[in-house]
């Protein structure tokens, strides 16, 4: 657990930075740190490695000061990804991810080989090992730069705008593979953004702060959507929260009605409306396991106005009008 | 006007004391040792400057007044000064080749990019460890080019030490004016040209070797 | 040094105006070369890298070569101030060339497009759009070249021309310190006035790299 205590950050010129935040990041956790530009997102987070020194307070890792201990072996026990990676343009990918075991001392032909696996682990195949990063495309490069944190296993990592530097598909499948990884790992990261939907995609816990470094809220994305605690957090939170927050809950108890007047294969697999210029397609169906979202978006986009639920087979089991979804999202409220 | 003083065998004399090999090879001698004392003074001020942005008017200005420096009136300053000698001569051709060698650090260090700088503090790299595993390694291209520009500049100025009675390839041109020998100094011109061409190549191959390919095209 | 100065005024004022003459025609002639020679290397890619090896043998011969060598070369008398002024010709050009190319090569290749879109010809492109991007560029070339020339000319001193160098061998031959040191400082200052002025007249015209 990262703990910071009433932690003040003045700069020189007399702006701050950081104005008395205390805030627990639960370990084997992602808390996302968010809010616009100044808010003192990045200063927090690079006070925990001490990159940042606090004015005034304490930051603790496990109920130790993060002060008391020598700078550059605390830093080599925590993860540091940064955006544009920060990889270093001398040393081939390979050598790169082996960075921080060959400075706790380990062989550097064993660094190579952990390496290597980490390489694959992030979605690189071997043929990438002894390229350098110019070589790379800014996906691969973030990749990479995932890797070198990875290298020591650092029970914390610490990511400052990873994602932001590729493009929004890339963004996407990187964040897929984020949080695949995370399962597997389940590090401790504080991962700092300016993007609200990547904070509520990524975070279990999600901090939004606003400028000159006043904590707004701390809580579950889900509360942040449901309750924001003021008009800052509504308002940078987005218009469509209410819409949003249907993302948080699956499909499974919503009541379905029987299938009716859908066309279906010989497997009982939807193939379509009947119309009267022929079959319309579904546009896609939902399982139990699918969000309230995207039920919602496919009884909008539906020609029908009805959704279609699938079982893991496949075949259509039942049907969701716009009414049946409204009385249920009624029902939810009371 | 002929290369005849240039390719008379008599001229190429391994152990001759005025043959051409033994003017080359104390002409190599003052660039050698002026650029030794160069990199020995103004890397370690040019890398502190580039490192702490402290003192950088002095690391921008340090070329264009070196520049003006007329290595010529200070050799012989030097030589009125200390004596005829090595020393003056190290001392003309030494302040000829600290600014290049003393921007070059200092731009090499300016311009790295400090985000790569800052992932290396924040994996945990210590200071000088930053500085010899990451800042000297990522700066080499344009610190190589500096050297390189500073070894052409004194391939070509060392010739002035014959004019205040030392030895190097000054000699022919300096000896083959005073008998109007047109071809010594033909000779002289050519030998010298051909040895800064040389030298820029050994220098080229060196960087090859010692920047890393990752920095090429950069 | 005051005391030197007051008694040799005239040598030491006749000196100087020949230094100027002997380093700044070359920087203006130099200049004038330069720059189609530079656009040539850049309109015809193919041309670059041989010109800018040329100049860079060129610019590895030593000055005082050179000057004697210039008169056998030319048919000139070995003690015509013209040889200088070639060789220093020869030299600004070797430094100015590859820098004009250089800076003509580093403008942003979306501001040519949008220029050729807006309907300029090649020339008034260069001249109107190019050239003005390129300028600060060539003018820290021409910086470099006109104090290097100013340092360069007293080496013609060892073959009886060089101005302010004069002092120099006249000082080494009497072991006398006073006039080296007269030469050394005017050297200095003329060079300095010399890169200041270059310098304000690129800030006069072109304003736009102030804001950066």
């Amino acid at each position: 657990m990262i703990t910071f205590e009433d932690v003040v950050k003045v700069y020189p010129g007399g702006s701050t930075a950081v104005d008395h935040l205390s805030l627990e990041l639960p370990t084997g956790k992602i808390t996302t740190l968010v809010g616009p530009s100044g808010c003192g997102k990045t200063t927090s987070l690079r006070m925990i490695n001490r990159m940042v020194t606090p004015t005034s307070g304490r930051i603790l890792i496990d109920g130790e000061d993060v002060a008391g201990k020598d700078e550059a072996l605390l830093r080599r026990g925590i993860g540091y990804v940064i955006q544009h990676a920060g990889l270093f343009p001398h040393r081939t990918v390979l050598d790169n991810v082996a960075t921080v075991p060959v400075l706790l001392g380990e062989t550097r032909r064993t660094a190579r080989t952990k390496a290597l696996v980490l390489l694959e682990r992030v979605g690189l195949s071997a043929e990438f090992a002894k390229r350098y990063p110019a070589q790379l495309s800014g996906g691969q490069q973030q990749r990479v730069g995932v890797a070198r944190a990875l290298a020591a296993d650092p029970p914390i990592m610490l990511m400052d705008e990873p994602f932001s530097a590729v493009d929004p598909v890339v963004r996407a499948q990187l964040h897929q593979e984020f949080l695949r990884l995370q399962q597997d790992l389940g590090k401790t990261i504080a991962m700092v953004t300016h993007d609200i939907d990547e904070a509520i995609k990524l975070g279990d816990h999600v901090a939004v702060l606003r400028a000159g470094g006043h904590l707004a809220q701390f809580g579950t994305p889900r509360e942040l959507l449901a309750e924001p605690a003021d008009d800052f957090v509504a308002s940078f939170v987005g218009r469509d929260r209410g819409l949003r927050s249907l993302s948080f809950d699956t499909a499974s108890e919503l009541p379905v009605k029987p299938v009716d007047g859908l066309s279906l294969d010989d497997a009982g697999r939807p193939l379509g409306w009947p119309g009267p210029s022929g079959l319309q397609p579904t546009g896609g169906a939902f399982t139990k396991e699918d969000s309230l979202r995207t039920v919602t978006d496919l009884v909008i986009s539906s020609p029908v106005g009805i959704a279609v639920r699938v079982g893991p087979d496949g075949a259509a089991d039942g049907l969701v009008s716009h009414h049946d979804l409204a009385d249920y999202l009624a029902s939810r409220r009371s | 006007m002929n290369l005849s003083y240039l390719t008379d065998p008599a001229h190429w004399d391994l152990s001759a004391p005025g043959g051409i090999p033994q003017l080359i090879l104390s002409h190599l001698g003052y660039t050698a040792l002026a650029l030794l004392l160069g990199v020995i003074i103004a890397l370690p001020v040019g890398l502190y400057i580039g490192h702490t942005g402290k003192g950088s008017f002095i690391a921008i200005n340090a070329g264009n007044a070196g520049r003006s420096l007329p290595t010529l009136g200070l050799l012989m300053l030097m030589v009125t000064l200390l004596g005829l000698g090595l020393l003056p001569v190290l001392i003309a051709l030494t302040v000829l080749v600290i600014p290049p060698i003393l921007t070059s650090a200092y731009a090499g260090m300016r311009t790295l990019d400090h985000r790569v700088v800052d992932a290396a503090r924040g994996m945990g790299m210590r200071s000088w460890q930053v500085l010899t595993r990451v800042e000297l390694p990522m700066a080499l291209p344009v610190l190589m080019s500096g050297f390189r520009n500073a070894a052409l500049q004194v391939v070509a100025t060392a010739t002035v030490a014959a004019a205040v009675g030392l030895g190097g390839l000054g000699r022919l041109l300096i000896d083959g004016l005073a008998v109007n020998d047109y071809s010594r100094v033909l000779a002289g011109a050519v030998v010298v040209a051909g040895l800064a061409v040389l030298v820029d190549l050994f220098l080229a191959l060196i960087q090859r070797w010692i920047v890393s390919p990752g920095l090429k095209g950069s | 040094m005051i005391q030197y100065l007051r008694n040799n005024s005239e040598i030491v004022w006749l000196a100087l105006q020949e230094h100027l003459y002997l380093a700044l025609l070359p920087v203006l002639l130099g200049f004038a070369i330069s720059l189609p020679l530079g656009y040539l290397a850049v309109r015809f890619p193919r041309l670059y890298h041989p010109l800018i090896n040329t100049f860079g043998v060129l610019y590895s011969i030593p000055s005082l070569a050179l000057f004697v060598f210039l008169p056998v070369l030319l048919g000139t008398k070995v003690l015509s101030p013209v040889n200088i002024v070639v060789a220093l010709t020869i030299y600004t050009v070797a430094l100015l060339a590859r820098t004009v190319a250089d800076g003509l090569r580093a403008v942003d290749p979306v501001v040519i497009q949008a220029a050729t879109a807006m309907g300029y010809r090649r020339l008034r492109r260069l001249t109107a759009v190019e050239l003005p991007i390129a300028l600060p560029v060539i003018l820290a070339g021409l910086r470099v070249a006109t104090v290097s020339n100013i340092s360069l000319v007293s080496v013609g001193s060892l073959i009886g021309i060089g101005g302010l160098g004069q002092l120099f061998t006249r000082g080494f031959q009497l072991f006398y310190i006073e006039p080296i040191l007269v030469g050394i400082i005017l050297s200095v200052l003329l060079a300095g006035l010399a890169d200041l002025i270059i310098v304000l007249v690129q800030r006069a015209i072109t304003p736009w790299t102030r804001a950066a």
